[in-house]
């Protein structure tokens, strides 16, 4: 499922709302989240799962091609664990 | 919104502030997306929000695990489990915003 298929579905089920608000909303939703992170925040939504922000060491890579050497810098990654009532609907 | 965690409370909010809809049918709206996102994992399709990132369902064979207490061996049953690819430009904005 793609976003733009999210956006249709809600609108049929919000007859009341147009899809360009639906898309909002939508929109909405993945912005803070996304805003969260980016203090640093976690954003823990019961059910469906927790996005919080983890820190990657600085550590020596390598070029896979040349073999050389190099300095991969220091990183924060976005991180997702799913949540207990999405692992018990997905294994039911 | 000053806390270190957000929560479906704050998620509303957003919407009430950002498209102008009751507190209530803000709320109800959280609920629906996140449901729909579930349903669709549970259906065994991939979730693809362009600009966020990409949920795909993965299913994990039986293995033979450990209690990590006891040291007994303990078969681990097959499962079915969400991993999120966060897009591209979530990470370039986390990173940036954070380093």
């Amino acid at each position: 499922m793609i976003k733009s298929k999210l956006i249709n579905k809600i609108a049929d089920q919000h007859p009341n709302l147009t899809t360009r608000d639906v898309e909002r909303v939508v929109d909405s939703i993945l912005d803070t989240i996304t805003g969260a992170m980016c203090q640093g925040k976690r954003v823990e939504l019961r059910g469906f799962g927790a996005f919080s922000v983890r820190k990657r060491d600085q550590r020596k890579g390598r070029n896979p091609r040349t073999g050389e050497t190099v300095e991969v810098k220091a990183k924060h990654v976005p991180f997702y664990k799913m949540g207990k009532d999405m692992k018990d609907r997905l294994n039911a | 919104m000053s806390e270190k965690t957000l929560t479906r409370a704050d998620l509303a909010e957003a919407i009430h502030k950002s498209v102008g809809l009751t507190r209530t049918e803000s709320s109800a709206l959280v609920e629906d997306v996140l449901d729909l996102i579930i349903d669709s994992l549970a259906k065994d399709e991939v979730v693809k929000l362009s600009g966020f990132g990409v949920f795909t369902p993965r299913k994990k064979s039986p293995r033979v695990g450990r209690n990590p207490k006891t040291g007994e061996t303990a078969a681990i049953t097959e499962r079915r489990v969400v991993t999120f690819r966060p897009s591209q430009l979530m990470k370039d904005k986390v990173d940036r915003a954070l380093s």
